[in-house]
């Protein structure tokens, strides 16, 4: 089948009903989105299908059709996403295995909400768990970013 | 913690509202009345039981955040209804639900999915199950106000082939759908609305 | 691909930039300390490299696992070297005793060590680095060494300057310094200073490579079928279904269960899953948490084995004008690193590589050897990042990089074995349930003066390489520390401790703060016990037992005083307040909390005050103390295993809960600067946020809060 990932049309050769998580890590190399929990639960497979925010542990392959996929790898080549540049700014990661997923589910928000209360961040990232508890710089930094990219 | 039992939602739609806590079945009010009389409201009463399903009121909040599980929990992730039903930016329902359950390889407590897209009713029409009494649901039920501008036909049409309803029988990979059979929904439903839809008092 | 190292990468990049400045071999000595003898070194073999093209790579004696190693000791050697920040590369050292933790011996992370064990060494690295640097530029332009000085990764003297990468070689063939002097704390210019994060760039594009992210051609993935309960026995197993799932390839015993390997990681799960595996299951399939209760909760009433025995405690707890007795439970834990276990293998003749995000590389490295028949140098250790550790990553038996040599061998391919959340949730290494039971009196002025205090819960050490070392008459201090120790208790007259410390099959570890992680919740909410029944301002009870410790007492007001301690919180609102001491470091915090009807305890706002000794890096440290707190409270909300019929009942997050953003409270972090001697950071913010919490639900309720986690209701 064919996958659109990152703006690159690949041929994928994998069973539909593997999970796109793992067609993006362990058949096309995109190691960037991880696996935290398998079931939806913690958001750190999050990937942007048209854009929007999708948990690629509970997709399965078939069901992307011909939607889009961003991954993290594809949301900047360098690094220079408002969201990526306020990460770094804000100094957010800790152990950064959440991260990925963080930084795909804020961008998704600020594309819809480009400048969000406390609450519509909470709202949004409540289903990206961070272990070493980073959420008060999360919350900072996606307010950062909504200035980045306000400004920009 | 966040999760509360529906028996406390049950509680709080209580002190603002006169009816018998819906959980349990409702006392048949009418129990003296002809047997005609009785027919339809025993055909109600099990409309309100798929109604008042976990798989169907989870999703028919009195609060503006979906329920989960057979205990009706508040769903996790602090999941909000937002603007249209279907979630907050970066937290739509679309973001875990997807247009089909998993496969069962999956496991359970997978999200489930549907065709028509998983979401809640929009704020300016809640259309509440959680917490209401058997009159009160049946009042709702029947008003195109605050039903989704339906009448008895496209009700009885909604419940007989809305995708999203009738995934309540079929809820995915380890969980138990709606206790009533749908078929058997679908028949005491017409025998209601065929009856004139009459009310419990 | 993703497989080869930094190291690798670097010396295959073949721009020929890049040649090892290394510490010379006389200078080892120096950096090792006096108590152990130096090994030779691997190559490239020190803590430093600079290349010729001005880069200066810093390795890593410890494991980075989000708590900031990767940029704080990078932060000491650049403070003596006087380098360009910006030139400055990170990476895990290999395994080799060079690296061993200055004070354990061993090369490792944990108990928050990490900066304070490697403060001299790292600056001592820089310090060694620039003297050779500058004597290289006072060689070439025949000057006077002390003429010369360095700014940002030049050496300069008048009008001549050269690059730190123009004099490596040069400096390479310089004998090294026998003495160097570090810098007095006045002539710092970054330490103390707060500085971003140099892993930042590679965490936020998806190119920082965790353990479970090697993939290199011909590697395989696996899952283990493990034992539903804890000492149990697998009799037989059916691979007949499993090996029908594409991408199956080999089914495989190993001691700790039957491996799945696959050639992708989705393939092992419904391998795994198609698996069909018979065990007996053992003596402690009959158990379950009601009946470890009642048996901790038993034992509670007797004497264990003494810890502390002050004076005569039940003498005076007769005496007493009041006496209060409670009882404090806590369950056992899942650590929920988010990333899932993992250890990748590969072996090839006499060489074996392991890519591992560990925080035991000495252990890991002598485990694997020992499984494959290999000597341990003949292991290399590639310390990946580490997606959260908190004390998982950290098994004195190497359990996961074990059972991965176990399924390499059985398989004969390099394998990476993987765990799943499940896996993870149920597989064991838990914070142990601990059972506590408290009686204290006070005198007629309210001030406590006896104190007797019995735990009861599984030893962490026991039956660990440890267990002889660090087990003394009984005692696993882990069990205790926070309480044998408490600076308040210190000044109570006749006090009494002892421990239980009941054997079971579940496996049992260090978690994020250890024993203070329960000890720090029952002794601070026992004392606003007794201050309430005092009738004194919490705060002004414990100031009145810190009296003989002047830094417990400042942080405490510290954190009083800045959380408008005494001033009417909002309405709707309490307050309580903690202070614990652990990992050398005091920890202060005021929680602000709520009942709401769909969240129960909500706590808005931390107030922290810290005394961590000297600070290095501020935002290391805020960011530590935030963490530490959301990883309590979500114990103290949330997280708790249970057992039925010997099985875990828990398996993911949505069983396991944890905290998300939308219960983050704002923190507020003041640090002190004591001058003290440093403590560590990793830790000492987690154990005062379970018991501020509870101490606040009852000033606002009236109701104690005597388990965890917390249930109102």
């Amino acid at each position: 089948m064919k996958l659109l990932v990152n703006g690159r049309e690949r041929e994928v050769d994998a069973p539909s009903d593997m999970p796109l998580l793992w067609v993006l890590r362990d058949v096309l190399g995109y190691t960037g989105t991880k696996f935290g929990c398998g079931m939806a639960q913690c958001g750190a497979c999050t990937v942007h299908l048209d854009g929007k925010a999708v948990r690629a542990c509970s997709t399965p392959v078939a069901a992307v059709g011909s939607r889009a996929v961003t991954t993290i790898e594809g949301l900047s080549s360098d690094g220079s996403h408002p969201v990526q540049r306020a990460w770094a700014e804000v100094d957010v990661v800790q152990c950064g295995y959440c991260q990925p997923g963080q930084i795909m589910t804020a961008a998704a928000l600020l594309t819809t909400n480009p400048k969000p209360t406390d609450a519509d961040i909470d709202a949004a990232l409540s289903g990206n768990i961070c272990r070493c508890g980073a959420y008060q710089r999360i919350r900072a930094a996606v307010h950062r970013a909504a200035e980045l990219k306000g400004g920009a | 913690m966040r999760l509360i039992l529906i028996s406390s939602l049950v509680l709080a739609g209580c002190s603002h509202s006169e009816g018998p806590a819906p959980a349990t079945p409702v006392p048949m009010a009418a129990a003296a009345a002809p047997a005609s009389a009785q027919a339809p409201l025993a055909a109600f009463e099990t409309v309100r039981a798929v109604l008042q399903d976990p798989r169907c009121q989870n999703c028919h909040p009195a609060i503006d955040q979906p329920l989960q599980t057979d205990q009706g929990f508040v769903h996790a992730m602090n999941v909000q209804r937002g603007p249209t039903g279907h979630g907050l930016p970066g937290a739509e329902c679309s973001a875990c639900h997807g247009k089909a359950n998993a496969p069962d390889s999956y496991g359970p407590h997978q999200p489930p999915g549907v065709a028509t897209d998983w979401h809640l009713p929009p704020p300016e029409m809640k259309m509440v199950f959680v917490g209401r009494s058997s009159r009160e649901l049946c009042e709702q039920l029947k008003d195109p106000q605050r039903n989704g501008h339906k009448d008895m036909a496209g009700l009885l049409q909604h419940v007989s082939s809305d995708p999203l309803v009738l995934w309540g029988w079929s809820p995915g990979f380890g969980r138990r759908p709606v206790s009533v059979p749908h078929a058997e929904f679908v028949a005491a439903f017409k025998r209601w609305s065929d009856a004139g839809a009459p009310c419990p008092q | 691909m993703r497989a080869i190292s930094r190291r690798e990468l670097l010396a295959a990049s073949g721009t020929g930039l890049i040649i090892a400045f290394v510490i010379p071999g006389r200078a080892e000595a120096l950096l090792a300390g006096p108590a152990r003898k130096p090994k030779p070194l691997p190559s490239p073999n020190a803590f430093l490299r600079i290349g010729t093209d001005d880069t200066v790579t810093v390795l890593l004696s410890h494991s980075e696992m989000g708590q900031g190693i990767w940029t704080t000791l990078p932060l000491l050697v650049a403070e003596e070297l006087g380098c360009d920040w910006s030139k400055i590369r990170v990476e895990h050292a290999p395994a080799h005793p060079a690296y061993a933790h200055t004070g354990f011996g061993m090369q490792m992370t944990g108990g928050s060590t990490s900066t304070w064990s490697e403060y001299d060494r790292y600056r001592t690295v820089g310090a060694l680095a620039r003297e050779l640097l500058v004597r290289a530029a006072a060689e070439e332009w025949k000057t006077d060494a002390a003429k010369l000085r360095v700014e940002n990764g030049y050496v300069i003297g008048g009008s001549r300057r050269a690059s730190f990468g123009q004099l490596a070689e040069h400096a390479r063939a310089l004998p090294a310094p026998t003495k160097v002097n570090l810098k007095p704390p006045e002539k710092w210019t970054s330490i103390g200073k707060p500085v971003r994060r140099l892993d930042s760039p590679e965490k936020i594009t998806g190119r920082a490579v965790f353990g479970i992210d090697v993939q290199f051609p011909g590697l395989r993935t696996a899952l283990v079928s493990r034992s539903p309960v804890f000492g149990g026995t697998l009799r037989s197993f059916d691979a007949t279904e499993a090996r029908k799932v594409p991408g199956v390839e080999q089914v495989v015993q190993v001691p700790s269960g039957v491996a799945v390997i696959a050639t992708n990681a989705w393939s092992a799960r419904l391998g795994r899953a198609a698996l069909k595996t018979d065990w007996d299951l053992g003596s402690f399939a009959g158990m379950d948490t009601e009946k470890m209760r009642a048996e901790a909760l038993a034992l509670s009433r007797t004497d264990g084995a003494v810890a502390v025995s002050k004076g005569n405690v039940e003498a005076s707890l007769g005496k007493g004008a009041k006496r209060l007795e409670a009882d404090y439970e806590v369950p056992y834990l899942a650590h929920a690193p988010m990333e899932p276990l993992n250890c990748t293998v590969k072996r090839e003749g006499d060489r074996c590589d392991v890519w591992i995000g560990t925080q035991f590389q000495t252990m890991d490295q002598q485990v694997v050897a020992q499984v494959l028949g290999l000597k341990p140098e003949q292991v290399n250790i590639h310390t990946t990042f580490l997606g959260g550790g908190f004390g998982r990553r950290a098994t004195p038996v190497s359990d996961f990089a074990r059972e991965a040599a176990e399924v390499t061998k059985a398989a004969g391919v390099p394998v990476k074995v993987m765990w799943t959340r499940d896996d993870d949730i149920r597989g064991g290494y838990y914070r142990p349930a601990y059972h506590h039971r408290v009686e204290a009196a006070l005198d007629g002025k309210g001030r406590p003066v006896a104190w007797k205090h019995t735990v009861v819960g599984q030893s962490i050490l026991a039956g660990t390489p440890f267990e002889a070392m660090m087990v003394k008459n009984g005692i696993d201090e882990t069990s205790i520390e926070g309480i044998n120790d408490s600076a308040y208790l210190a000044g109570v007259a006749a006090r009494r401790v002892t421990l239980h410390s009941p054997r079971r099959p579940i496996p049992v570890l260090w978690w994020r703060s250890v024993g203070n992680s329960h000890t720090a919740f029952v002794v601070e909410s026992m004392l606003d016990e007794l201050a309430h029944a005092a009738g004194k301002d919490p705060l002004a009870f414990r100031l009145e037992m810190l009296k003989r410790s002047p830094r417990h007492a400042k942080v405490l007001k510290t954190a009083a005083e800045n959380a408008g301690w005494g001033r009417a919180p909002a309405p709707g609102r309490a307050r309580g307040l903690a202070l614990h001491e652990s990992f050398g470091s005091i920890v202060a915090q005021v929680a602000e909390v709520s009942i709401e009807p769909e969240r129960d305890i909500r706590v808005h706002r931390v107030v922290c005050a810290v005394d961590c000794g000297q600070p290095i890096n501020p935002l290391g440290i805020e960011a530590q103390i935030q963490g530490g707190i959301a990883f309590g409270l979500a114990a103290a909300l949330h997280s708790q295993l249970t057992f039925r019929e010997g099985r875990v009942e828990q398996s993911n997050f949505h069983d396991y809960q944890v905290l998300r953003i939308d219960e983050m409270p704002t923190v507020e972090v003041h640090i002190i600067k004591s001058g003290a001697k440093m403590g560590g950071i990793g830790e000492p913010g987690t154990p005062p946020i379970a018991p501020a919490v509870g101490n606040a639900v009852f000033a606002l309720t009236g109701k104690r809060l005597r388990t965890l986690p917390f249930r109102l209701a």
